[in-house]
């Protein structure tokens, strides 16, 4: 009787489904296709039915279930175990002792920090450390015109330049650049370093290719690695090895869809002091269809008859690079970096540069300043001269040099030194930058502060030399500058009359 | 200090700064300073620095008051204020999202249908027959193009067609209200001309919460004395020759204001993000960070080289279930335990308006032993009864919290961020961190204004105007917000915060929102996709200190013209409490909002 009662139960709601079914608007389209598909075409209706209902799995399937292949399952109790367990190492190490003294060295300067600057110890210095190179930090002109800004503007642009950031300010700085640099168009971010690191990304994608020098700065290497493409180096100036490169790539992708790619390199090497081989990248660039990007952060303002950088240095128009990037915060003693490229470089990172759309906008008094900086470089192409002449007085007396050479471009008022490779081997240095650090110390005690070249390690990828980094000035007199390479020179003997020599 | 001040206490100051107060609106607020009953700290005591009293307003010309009220509004009345509380211990209760109608839903949907068609089909003719006009999309002698149409497709689609609303230039101080440049374009916006003329809009739009945008007054004063004294530049990275003594005390005035032993300046906010994670987290490390955190925070993430999961937007279930998954599993393949694990979120998401639920993360850090990160870009200054951020809203202690980040452009009115931590842990990012070892530092000028805006803040320059900034932003963002729900819109976020963000889903109301309020002379932003999901296209307003009353009922009522004009009221009335009903005539909103915004629930 039990099986009777079921089967009447099914019928009934079999039924009631059916009669439900049919009022839905539209089901008796479905029941005729369904019935005369499956007279016509049995197979036909059962794959149907396969389809649908893998469709049905499919979407109720777990969207991450490929990713969960390791996952182990465990109880409550087990994950609170785990949990209790679990002992993160401290979000920082503490620093140890060396360390330590290496923060507490770092120098305070009280007041401005011209040519000539106290320092938190009390002692005068003349200061080889600033990118004050053209001395435009005390220039009058320059202060009225921020403070004047200021008294127009405020201080901060107090939002992004898509959000009513960007002022007038802005936009003549922006031309004031490009004229400079006799290209079509830049773009202003608020902070040099981070102005590459967003434009490498804003172009150069995933399955893209980049070349680059090894001896690139931080900034740079970072930019390429947020950008995720493929990236293969050159060693440091070789244009032999670029061009070996060069080749290499276009063998390797021969056949694969063209996608973009780009040589990336510095003007003047921060890390080294010398100078990219323009002439001939371009010419590379040419024959293997490449876009240069140039970073100039320490070249515009320094190198060339009228600080314009780089290509000025070589007679190049700067047109021939497609984006230079450059920095308003070293010699134009203002802040932030730029993009100079065409058009379309430039309006394509108002939109993708994340630095420029996710952040607040450079504020107007340090457009202004850039603006009055450049007006002068351009009205007084002499200060270049004298840079250059300081810089050449300088390297005289440096050359001479016992223990250490330059690897820096004879031109360039940003000098390295570097100890020789002969005096690794004969004397007993352990810690190179201890060494350095010493010679530091004892130029700042007579009376001129320098630096070593300070980078941090882990974040580089490539090791980088330990150097000595002077910066020429002309806020010091040939005689001042004369002077303090005197003292550099005389510390380094000194220091090194205290490191034993190596018995072999 | 007021950072002791119970509420009774602040209550009280807050009856004696308004007996202070002129009644009505002529003067401007600076006259507070004036005052004679409130004695002047000596400037001596107060470090480099000489400090004015943003200088006295009694001899000041009408054209100069006028100037000055142009930057920040005279209070219409001095009951406008409001202290922020939040019950201490309390976590923080989740706003109600309300969904709009089905129907908008759909046709935000047709819309961008329609718009993905027709720019395909647009594309796809146009590099065959128009080759000049699409040539950066096209491959030529040799070149790939320099933009993928697919990478760019919204850009040129959907932002180009509305790009009079962005980037508007604009001349002078962005204050209580910012001067545009009127542009006009003859080609849809891919040109624009000046017309060479100017408006003066009300300014929704700047990140000025605490109103410290002017020319004029301690700060600008204190900037101009730097630029005299310091120079524009330091022109040196920090660790190299960069630091001066005026570094090191605006650090110190940044430590003692976010209660943490020392901070860190960087001379640009975003920087501040991207440098700082690299120098915390490495391969090895997980970070978890909230599903809506800024651009910089997901930069520097991604340069730390860490494993990055994320969760629900302030949804504190699914973090602890991640937190307990990650914990337990360890790392991929390997299962070996994290290293560290450390938790970013922002204090106030600046597209939602929403606050982060700190009282839920400190508790659970007890028990799981992450880091804890907040990013206060937004919420310092312009969140908490003292505006030192949300550790000061919900009375938790700053110790609870490992890193505070944030940034100075928005609530200081100066530029770059900062990161307050201990002692041991700053000390060890000055060799580790990249923004202080090869960026430039922040400049000197900034430096001055951050001072003057943080001392200001305290009280210990011009006693009472920090105070008032702080109230009239508070009740401000809470009188707009009451206002906008009662006219029956949807607006996101919790009600303490000067974010508001106000949904228009259907991707042309945006321009249409932005143009109208433009012609109603009021400067608005407007955010659809990518930053929004796609269906939520929005209108943001960024409430500040530097309006008054009279201002925010002007931009009700323009908000109350526009919601009948585009059909923007859909709120059913879900968030609101007291069982009111939304669509309310606006006079009446504004006739009841002064008193209703002061409820502690709204």
């Amino acid at each position: 009787m039990a099986f009777h009662d079921t089967l009447v139960y099914i019928n009934s709601t079999v039924e009631s489904i059916s009669a439900q079914f049919i009022r839905i608007p539209g089901s008796a389209i479905v029941l005729r296709y369904v019935r005369s598909s499956y007279q016509n075409d049995p197979m036909r209706s059962f794959l149907e039915l396969c389809l649908f209902l893998f469709a049905v799995r499919y979407f109720l399937a777990s969207k991450y279930s490929f990713a969960k292949k390791d996952f182990i399952k465990l109880s409550t109790k087990e994950v609170d175990d785990l949990v209790h367990e679990w002992t993160p190492e401290p979000l920082v190490a503490p620093l140890d002792e060396a360390d330590q003294a290496e923060v507490d060295k770092i120098p305070v300067i009280v007041g401005i920090s011209g040519p000539k600057v106290k320092l938190s110890t009390g002692k005068s210095v003349m200061n080889l450390a600033s990118f004050n190179m053209l001395n435009l930090l005390g220039n009058d002109q320059i202060r009225e015109r921020a403070i004047k800004t200021v008294r127009g503007y405020g201080v901060g642009a107090c939002g992004p330049s898509g959000f009513y950031g960007t002022q007038d300010v802005h936009i003549q700085t922006e031309k004031d650049i490009s004229n400079f640099l006799r290209v079509p168009a830049s773009i202003i971010y608020a902070q040099a370093l981070n102005t590459i690191t967003s434009t490498i990304p804003a172009f150069a994608k995933r399955g893209d290719i980049i070349v680059a020098d090894s001896a690139i700065g931080l900034a740079i290497q970072k930019g390429i690695l947020i950008s995720r493409s493929t990236i293969r180096w050159f060693q440091h100036n070789d244009m032999d090895d670029l061009e070996r490169v060069l080749q290499q790539v276009h063998n390797d992708f021969k056949g694969q869809p063209l996608t973009r790619r780009f040589i990336v390199t510095e003007g003047l090497f921060e890390n080294c002091g010398d100078i990219a081989d323009l002439p001939k990248i371009i010419e590379l660039k040419y024959k293997y269809k490449y876009r240069l990007i140039l970073d100039e952060s320490c070249s515009i303002g320094v190198l060339g008859k009228t600080g314009r950088g780089l290509t000025e240095y070589y007679n190049i128009p700067a047109t021939e690079v497609d984006m230079i990037v450059g920095s308003l915060a070293t010699t134009m003693c203002a802040g932030g970096g730029f993009c100079a490229g065409s058009e379309y470089v430039v309006s394509h990172q108002r939109i993708s540069g994340n630095g420029y759309v996710f952040s607040a906008a450079l504020p107007g008094y340090l457009a202004a300043t850039a603006s009055e900086s450049i007006s002068i470089m351009q009205s007084s192409p002499e200060i270049f001269a004298q840079l250059l002449a300081n810089t050449r007085a300088f390297r005289a007396i440096i050359d001479k040099m016992n223990y250490m050479y330059s690897p820096s471009d004879p031109d360039s008022p940003l000098i390295h030194l570097q100890l020789n490779p002969e005096v690794l081997e004969s004397r007993k240095i352990d810690d190179e930058d201890k060494f350095l650090q010493d010679v530091v110390d004892e130029c700042i005690a007579n009376g001129v502060l320098i630096s070593r070249n300070k980078v941090v390690p882990s974040q580089e990828v490539f090791p980088v030399e330990s150097t000595l980094k002077i910066m020429i000035t002309t806020g010091l007199t040939k005689r001042e500058t004369e002077k303090a390479a005197a003292v550099v020179k005389a510390a380094v003997s000194k220091v090194m009359s205290k490191v034993p020599k190596v018995k072999h | 200090m007021p950072s002791n001040q119970t509420k009774l206490a602040s209550l009280f100051a807050q009856a004696q700064a308004q007996i202070q107060l002129p009644s009505s609106g002529s003067a401007p607020m600076n006259s507070t300073s004036s005052s004679p009953v409130v004695a002047e700290p000596p400037t001596s005591s107060l470090g480099i620095i000489n400090y004015t009293s943003g200088a006295a307003t009694n001899n000041l010309s009408p054209e100069e008051i006028k100037k000055r009220s142009m930057q920040f509004a005279p209070i219409s009345h001095p009951s406008h204020r409001y202290i922020p509380h939040h019950p201490k211990g309390q976590p923080l209760s989740d706003p109600v999202e309300e969904e709009p109608p089905l129907f908008f839903l759909l046709t935000t949907y047709i819309s961008y249908l329609i718009l993905i068609i027709f720019g395909h089909v647009r594309d796809f003719f146009g590099k065959r027959f128009k080759k000049e006009k699409y040539s950066h999309l096209i491959q030529q002698n040799g070149y790939a193009p320099l933009n993928s149409d697919f990478d760019s497709f919204y850009v040129r689609r959907l932002k180009a067609r509305l790009d009079d609303c962005f980037s508007r230039p604009t001349i002078g101080v962005p204050g209580r209200y910012v001067t545009l440049l009127d542009r006009v374009t003859k080609d849809h916006c891919q040109t624009f001309s000046f017309t060479g003329t100017t408006t003066d809009c009300l300014n929704l739009s700047s990140y000025n919460y605490l109103g410290f945008a002017q020319s004029e007054g301690q700060c600008a004063d204190a900037a101009e004395e730097v630029i005299r004294r310091y120079g524009t530049s330091s022109c040196s990275p920090r660790s190299v020759a960069g630091t001066s003594d005026l570094h090191i005390e605006t650090e110190d005035l940044i430590a003692r204001f976010v209660g943490k032993e020392a901070a860190m300046v960087f001379s640009m906010g975003y920087a501040t993000n991207a440098a700082a994670f690299p120098s915390l987290v490495s391969k090895g490390c997980l970070i978890i960070s909230d599903e809506l955190n800024h651009a910089s925070i997901r930069f520097g993430a991604r340069l730390s080289g860490a494993v990055i999961k994320t969760f629900k937007h302030n949804d504190m279930a699914d973090f602890e279930h991640l937190l307990r998954e990650e914990i337990s599993q360890g790392q991929p393949r390997t299962h070996r335990p994290w290293k560290k694990i450390l938790v970013v979120v922002e204090g106030l998401y600046s597209m939602e308006g929403t606050m982060c639920n700190l009282p839920v993360l400190v508790a659970l850090k007890k028990k799981y032993k992450y880091y804890l990160f907040v990013d206060e870009a937004h919420s310092v200054g312009a969140i908490g009864p003292n505006g030192r951020g949300v550790c000061d809203y919900f009375g938790i202690d700053p110790g609870e919290v490992d890193i505070l980040m944030g940034t100075l452009t928005k609530s200081f009115g100066a530029t770059g961020g900062y990161i307050a931590a201990d002692k041991a842990i700053i000390d060890a990012l000055k060799l580790a961190n990249i923004g202080y070892v090869y960026a430039e530092p922040m400049s000197p000028p900034v430096l001055g204004q951050i001072e003057a805006a943080l001392r200001t803040i305290i009280g210990e320059i011009v006693p009472g105007e920090g105070e008032e900034r702080l109230q009239r932003l508070a009740f401000n963002s809470r009188y707009l917000r009451l206002g906008l729900k009662r006219l029956g819109f949807i607006t996101y976020g919790h009600d303490d915060s000067p974010i508001i963000p106000l949904m228009l889903y259907a991707p042309a109301k945006m321009p249409a929102f932005s143009r109208e309020m433009l012609k109603r002379k009021i400067a608005v932003v407007v955010v659809g996709y990518p930053a929004t999901p796609l269906v939520a296209s929005r209108v943001r307003f960024c409430v500040s200190a530097s309006l008054n009353k009279d201002d925010l009922d002007t931009i009700l009522r323009a908000c109350d013209e526009m919601g009948d004009m585009l059909m923007l009221k859909f709120s059913s009335g879900t968030g609101m409490e007291h069982g009111e009903k939304p669509r309310w005539k606006v006079e009446d909103v504004i006739r009841k909002g002064v008193m209703d915004a002061k409820r502690d629930v709204l």
